[in-house]
């Protein structure tokens, strides 16, 4: 049981890491403020895993990307915030980088076999 | 404690952080417009199993493995509480073990292992030297000593010592500081400090210009007695101190625990040899030496080697001597290292002690792996249960391992304190002259010991444990737990081997200790040569040149001491020599020419021990006279030319002690003859445990007392002495007080030295083989009764699987007795292997106390007998119980039971 939710956060870790990263670019956000923004942004179309997403929070947390924070939110609840702090930027720039690295080497090959197609 | 709360607070926020979490996806659904209730259950389910996403996300910080560990410990450390009748067996087991071995430990590293508080103390060497060719010097167990001009020679033509010196131990009358009193002194050659290389704590060394005869007289203090008497007042130097009646200069004070190798005198006196009257002889002084870097203990031996024949050109002893005398001695060097020189042949005893003890430890590992072996036979059926629900192999090993840790550590935190208590015990019994005695402590190293030995012991028996556990398969754990099935003889054999060693290693103490205490009883049985040690009070009295110049004069005042003591109440006998038997002062061992008899061509004589008398003397002590009479007031007097032998001399020469009376003897050819006037039994005068040595016994006073000197010398008398006193009161405060005035009649400026009684004279030279007795037997005790408590463990858990076979067994007609003698048998055959193996390990292990036993054979057969009947009986006993236990056996009730 254990071991399969340790396997989704491997499949998912570069680009969840990635998207958690980019969320907090934009703001500080608490956990539940992650998933619904992230599923706001990609128009639905991603569902982040809560399952996922906290070990993912914890991990950045620990490798001093992202800093937490207890605050008050506007419905006067404890939540805990997540800010994206400076060596977090940095990460961000070049997670982002090898994103497009990649997604642009994906395209590469997917493209041509769309022009044969067509 | 602060991980656990850290962790406990981190476990608690992530719970809030995801309890936040359900909440703002319910509100938000119910925004929405769904059912508060039902906006709640969907939220929960959307976010998925909230338990198990807490644990992987704790799993993010790294504790895991921690965690894991403490989940096990705390598992561990409720199977120990389960079972608390098996943890404080065990730890007690343990504790007894460990504490026993680290006391012995902390003794053997503080004596044996600590190097010599000396800066670079391997250099550091004594000057020992054999003479295999002076017939009688063998008696010498120290070998050849140096003399004065043996010093000289090799101070200043070795090449291979920074620094040469001799030094003595003697005591010495201070006056003036209060009573007289005799003290401790150590005197001490150029050299001998400069080789130990310990600064004083205030002002100098003594110099090599305190060293000239009739130069300044100086002195250096030991801390204690500079404490004791100056108060530590560091005005000191400079000052004057009366020593045997002369002013002396302190010089200065050295530091507190400075010893000379095993002396701790308090006062520290400059030799001043005159080198224009030195002679070859006058072997009396103890060398050391420290070695130049680099140099070895056999480059030493052949530069001493090198320089005898040069110590024999250059000195004489005397005009007509033979110049090349000792040649036939052959004088060998035999250095070894100081630290032997200081611990002797007490190593031995004590490393006898700590293999002993080292053997005790073994058996109480045995013991609790068998403990835990029986409690994890116990624990199959929940073990198999873990396996089978996924917990991995390792893990419920390291759950054994942890638990035998913990087993282990406790017993060697208890060992710690009964080391703390035992270690008193054994400086209690110990022998007074343990060599190093005050530097005994439970130090850093014994606790790191402790440690070790706790670890070794925990890993030793939990991984007997583990490789029982690795074997049955789970599923036979499974199917047969909890069912009273016979085991096979398999699953028994671990503890069967464990019981064998546990009785052969209990056997082979027991057989050193009984061994002990044969050795001690033959000690018992050999004559002393005194009678009724406890009534005789000695003390010893010297009488310093200064105070008394003439020699007639200090026999007349010893005279007038032996006739005031008589007129104490109570004392029936007074008399005095230069030393009781077993005293262990420096002896003065001599030639004899007999009447009659010459020896072949160039042959040295051999050589006797000198003693001098008092008149009554062989009476007061109770020594027995073989023939002829003592000597008389008179004889000493009119310096009448007699003197006495032990009976073994006379033997020798006349054949027979009757023979002997009215026979010739001198010392040299010059002087006049003297006829022996009686002939008195063996006294073995180095202890017990060694051999009577021949003895020519002289009157204090006379002419040539301390060896070769021309004819005409002047009349001499022995100025240092032992009295003793018989008396019923001996020993008591009040007859001191008594002794001490009527001394102090006939001169108050005469101290006592060395009081006590015969009996503590006789006890000290017993202290060693009593102290290995002592230790052996308590060692042999110990191993006894956990071999009896492993036997007992085994045979009776055997018992208790069996019940129900035993029941078919009765319910088939055995009768009790076949049962009883079943278990009986059972148990025999385990002591009967245990016996076997003992007997021929004890062949070997008794030969390495071959030196501590007396009159008793390493092998003795009858100790060996008598040993193994113990041990059997014990066994049997042992195993009579469950035997008896399983007699009883219902078989209704053991039937029912299935």
């Amino acid at each position: 049981m254990k071991s399969r939710y340790q396997n989704r956060i491997e499949l998912l870790q570069g680009t969840l890491d990635l998207l958690i990263l980019q969320t907090l670019q934009w703001g500080s956000q608490h956990g539940y403020g992650i998933t619904q923004a992230i599923r706001a942004r990609s128009g639905e179309a991603l569902q982040v895993d809560t399952g996922s997403l906290y070990p993912a929070l914890h991990r950045l947390e620990r490798q001093k990307w992202i800093a937490a924070a207890w605050k008050v939110s506007e419905n006067k609840q404890r939540v805990r915030v997540y800010r994206l702090t400076a060596a977090g930027k940095k990460q961000l720039l070049s997670e982002r980088s090898r994103w497009e690295q990649l997604s642009e080497a994906i395209a590469g090959i997917l493209n041509p076999a769309r022009e044969n197609q067509a | 404690m602060r991980f656990s709360f850290w962790r406990r607070s981190r476990q608690e926020e992530l719970g809030e952080e995801i309890e936040g979490h359900l909440r703002m996806a319910a509100r938000e659904r119910a925004d929405r417009g769904e059912d508060p209730r039902q906006a709640e259950q969907s939220a929960r389910r959307e976010f998925g199993n909230a338990g198990l996403i807490r644990e992987v996300t704790h799993d993010q910080w790294g504790w895991r493995w921690l965690e894991t560990l403490l989940q096990d410990s705390r598992y561990a450390l409720r199977m120990l509480r389960k079972s608390p009748g098996f943890t404080a067996v065990a730890v007690l087991t343990l504790a007894l073990g460990i504490g026993s071995n680290t006391a012995i430990f902390s003794v053997v590293n503080s004596v044996l292992l600590a190097p010599l508080p000396y800066p670079h103390p391997q250099q550091l060497v004594a000057l020992h030297q054999t003479a295999p060719g002076a017939a009688g010097l063998a008696s010498f167990s120290e070998g050849l000593p140096l003399s004065p001009s043996m010093y000289f020679t090799y101070a200043e033509q070795n090449r291979t010592f920074q620094s040469l010196g001799v030094w003595a131990t003697r005591t010495a009358s201070i006056t003036g500081l209060g009573n007289p009193e005799q003290i401790r002194t150590v005197h001490v050659s150029d050299g001998v400090l400069q080789a130990l290389g310990v600064p004083p704590l205030l002002g100098s060394w003594l110099s090599a210009a305190d060293q000239i005869p009739n130069g300044a007289e100086t002195v250096l203090l030991s801390y204690g007695y500079w404490q004791q008497h100056f108060g530590g007042d560091s005005e000191v130097i400079g000052r004057d101190i009366i020593v045997d009646s002369r002013p002396r200069q302190i010089v200065g004070v050295m530091p507190k625990d400075f010893r000379i190798v095993d002396a701790n005198p308090d006062l520290i006196l400059p030799f001043a040899f005159d080198r224009g009257k030195l002679i070859l002889a006058g072997f009396g002084y103890n060398g050391i030496a420290r070695l130049r870097p680099g140099a070895t203990i056999a480059q030493a031996n052949a530069d001493i080697a090198r320089m005898i024949p040069i110590w024999m050109r250059s000195w004489s002893n005397g005009p007509g001597t033979n110049p090349l005398a000792y040649e036939r001695w052959r004088i060998t060097p035999a250095i070894r290292p100081l630290k032997q020189e200081v611990v002797g042949n007490v190593a031995n005893a004590l490393w006898v002690v700590m293999a002993t003890l080292g053997i005790v430890m073994l058996i109480a590992c045995a013991n609790v792996a068998n403990l835990l072996l029986v409690k994890v036979e116990a624990r199959q059926q929940e073990l198999a249960i873990r396996s089978v629900l996924g917990a991995p192999k390792s893990r419920i090993v390291r759950g054994l391992l942890l638990e035998s840790l913990i087993l282990g550590l406790t017993g060697g935190a208890l060992g710690l304190v009964l080391a703390g208590a035992g270690l008193r015990l054994l400086l209690a019994i110990g022998p007074a002259n343990l060599p190093r005695f005050d530097e005994i402590s439970l130090g850093a190293r014994a606790t790191e010991f402790t440690l070790l030995l706790s670890l070794f012991s925990a890993l030793l028996f939990g991984s007997i444990a583990v490789l029982k556990h690795a074997r049955p398969g789970i599923s036979v754990g499974l199917c047969s737990g909890g069912r009273t099935s016979t085991l096979s003889r398999e699953r028994h054999r671990a503890s069967n081997v464990l019981v064998v060693v546990q009785v052969a290693m209990a056997l082979v103490l027991l057989v050193s200790a009984g061994l002990m205490i044969r050795t001690f009883q033959k000690l018992r049985k050999v004559d002393p040569g005194f009678t009724d040690a406890a009534h005789l009070q000695i003390m010893r009295i010297s009488i310093p040149a200064v105070l008394v110049p003439q020699p007639q004069g200090v026999t007349r005042i010893q005279n007038d001491i032996v006739d005031k003591l008589r007129t104490i109440p109570g004392v029936t006998s007074v008399s005095f020599a230069s030393e009781m038997p077993m005293e262990g002062f420096e002896s003065n061992w001599d030639q004899i020419v007999v009447e009659g008899k010459t020896y072949p061509g160039n042959a040295v004589p051999p050589l006797y021990l000198y003693e001098y008398v008092s008149p009554d003397f062989f009476h007061t002590l109770g020594t027995r006279i073989i023939a002829g009479r003592e000597l008389t007031w008179s004889d000493v007097y009119n310096l009448r030319p007699v003197g006495l032998l032990s009976e073994n001399l006379a033997r020798e020469m006349w054949g027979s002690p009757s023979n002997a009376l009215g026979k010739h003897f001198r010392e040299f050819s010059e002087q006049p003859w003297r006829e022996v006037i009686g002939v008195m039994q063996n006294v073995p005068e180095d202890g017990v445990n060694k051999k009577a040595p021949q003895i020519v016994y002289w009157p204090s006073l006379g002419k040539n007392l301390y060896g070769p000197e021309p004819v005409d010398a002047p009349l001499d008398a022995v100025r240092t002495v032992t009295f003793a006193v018989r008396s019923s009161r001996a020993g008591t405060e009040a007859f001191l007080s008594e002794v001490r005035r009527a001394v102090w009649s006939v001169n108050a400026n005469l101290p006592l030295a060395s009081v006590r009684t015969m009996q503590n004279v006789y006890d000290k030279s017993l202290a060693q083989s009593s102290f290995a007795l002592i230790m052996l037997g308590i060692a042999a005790l110990m191993a006894l009764l956990l071999g009896i408590i492993g036997i007992y463990g085994v045979v009776s858990y055997v018992v208790g699987q069996r019940r129900h076979e035993i029941g078919i067994r009765l319910a088939l007609g055995a009768l009790p007795q076949d049962i009883l003698y079943m278990v009986l048998r059972q148990g025999g055959k385990l002591a009967a292997a245990g016996i076997g193996v003992g007997v021929l390990a004890s062949f070997g292990l008794t030969r390495l106390m071959v030196t501590m036993l007396f009159g008793v054979s390493a092998t003795d057969p009858f100790t060996l007998a008598a040993v193994v009947v113990v041990l059997l009986v014990v066994v049997l006993l042992a195993c009579w119980i469950p035997a008896r236990r399983a007699m009883r056996v219902d078989p209704m009730v053991a039937l029912r039971y299935e």
